[in-house]
């Protein structure tokens, strides 16, 4: 009587083991191909954005580096470290769950949101910062208004001061915040949901629920993060560093 | 299971040549790759740092979210990715780029 009362687990081997797939190898490809597809999704969705860029910068040269050469290039450099860093503590968190160390790989999980949540106040570090300047696009802040100080021949040095080359205009400069609002705003979002999802794994690994045999929520959140980072890679040099080289020699 | 694990040493080699990336792109636009040959002016800036942003995402995609080792179907789901994009930016740009070309309208 009691092996016709066999339970779900030992039939399919794996409690996590869903009961529409035939093996947790096939439930783990299933899982990746998923998130490939909407990976795809938000490639489009950032592809979108990443075209505004390039029709307005291609537009208004000047003024786009004017205004990306007022960015930190010293915070946006350790921010892309910062980012880099996450992604090895990820990879690594992959890593161990595959090969079954629980410790390493809650350890390199807590990385991964610690490095994230300090991109995260850099990033609003930064975002402080362009408030003060005043560059903050529009009436989005309706008490703040967009309205920079130019920076003038003779001027004594101001930081919140902007450098207009020559032909930019503070309208062209101010397109270029609502781009660069626009889009590290939503890099951000996706980094504070991303912390969410790694909050998520760590109270799943706490409870031991992650093995060997079973772990595509970490993969699959690993992409997401990976992904995330790509996106950061890419913003960088076409947000921080275009317009550096008109600095030499005028 | 027959999933390919990589392994920590390929990590951190990935993980030095993304950083190595990140410095040579902040060093190299500080330098002016502008270039001009007779009448034409060939501003490089751009293209150095864009190869340099992609090479990184091509090391990321492959080994860090393990393309590389995945099967074919995941390979056409990216390559699917890149091909629409393509199609976004072509469509997009052989309008904004051919404006007043012709002199009709108006």
């Amino acid at each position: 009587m009691i092996q016709s009362h066999a339970t779900a687990e030992e039939i399919h081997g794996h409690p996590a083991l869903q009961h529409h797939f035939e093996n947790m190898e096939q439930q783990r490809e299933a899982g990746t191909l998923g998130m490939w597809v909407f990976l795809v999704t938000e490639i489009m969705f950032f592809g979108g954005m990443f075209l505004a860029y390039t029709l307005y910068r291609s537009t208004y040269p000047q003024a786009f580096a004017s205004a990306s050469n007022h960015l930190d290039i010293t915070l946006g450099t350790l921010n892309t470290g910062v980012l880099i860093l996450s992604s090895l503590t990820m990879a690594l968190a992959v890593y161990f769950t595959q090969v079954g160390k629980r410790q390493p790989q809650i350890l390199c999980l807590v990385l991964t949101l610690i490095l994230g949540l300090t991109f995260l106040g850099v990033k609003a570090f930064e975002y402080y910062d362009k408030y003060e300047s005043a560059l903050i696009p529009g009436h989005l802040i309706p008490s703040h208004p967009f309205d920079p100080h130019v920076h003038h021949e003779g001027d004594p040095p101001n930081p919140h001061a902007i450098e207009l080359l020559p032909g930019a205009t503070l309208r062209q400069v101010e397109l270029f915040y609502w781009i660069y609002f626009a889009m590290t705003g939503m890099h951000a979002l996706h980094m504070i949901i991303g912390a969410g999802l790694l909050t998520f794994l760590l109270i799943y690994s706490l409870k031991g629920r992650f093995d060997p045999e079973y772990h595509s929520p970490v993969e699959i959140i690993g992409l997401y993060w990976h992904f995330v980072d790509i996106v950061w890679i890419f913003l960088f040099p076409l947000l921080y560093l275009l317009g550096r080289h008109f600095g030499h020699g005028g | 299971m027959s999933e390919h694990i990589v392994s920590v040493r390929v990590y951190l080699t990935i993980f030095m040549v993304l950083l190595a990336g990140t410095l040579l792109t902040v060093l190299a636009a500080f330098q002016d790759f502008t270039f001009h040959i007779g009448n034409r002016t060939l501003a490089l800036n751009t293209p150095i740092a864009l190869l340099i942003a992609t090479t990184k995402a091509t090391f990321v995609v492959l080994y860090f979210m393990h393309v590389r080792y995945s099967s074919r179907l995941i390979w056409v789901i990216v390559a699917a990715a890149l091909f629409w994009m393509a199609i976004l930016f072509a469509l997009t740009f052989s309008d904004y780029w051919t404006r007043g070309w012709l002199p009709i309208g108006i």
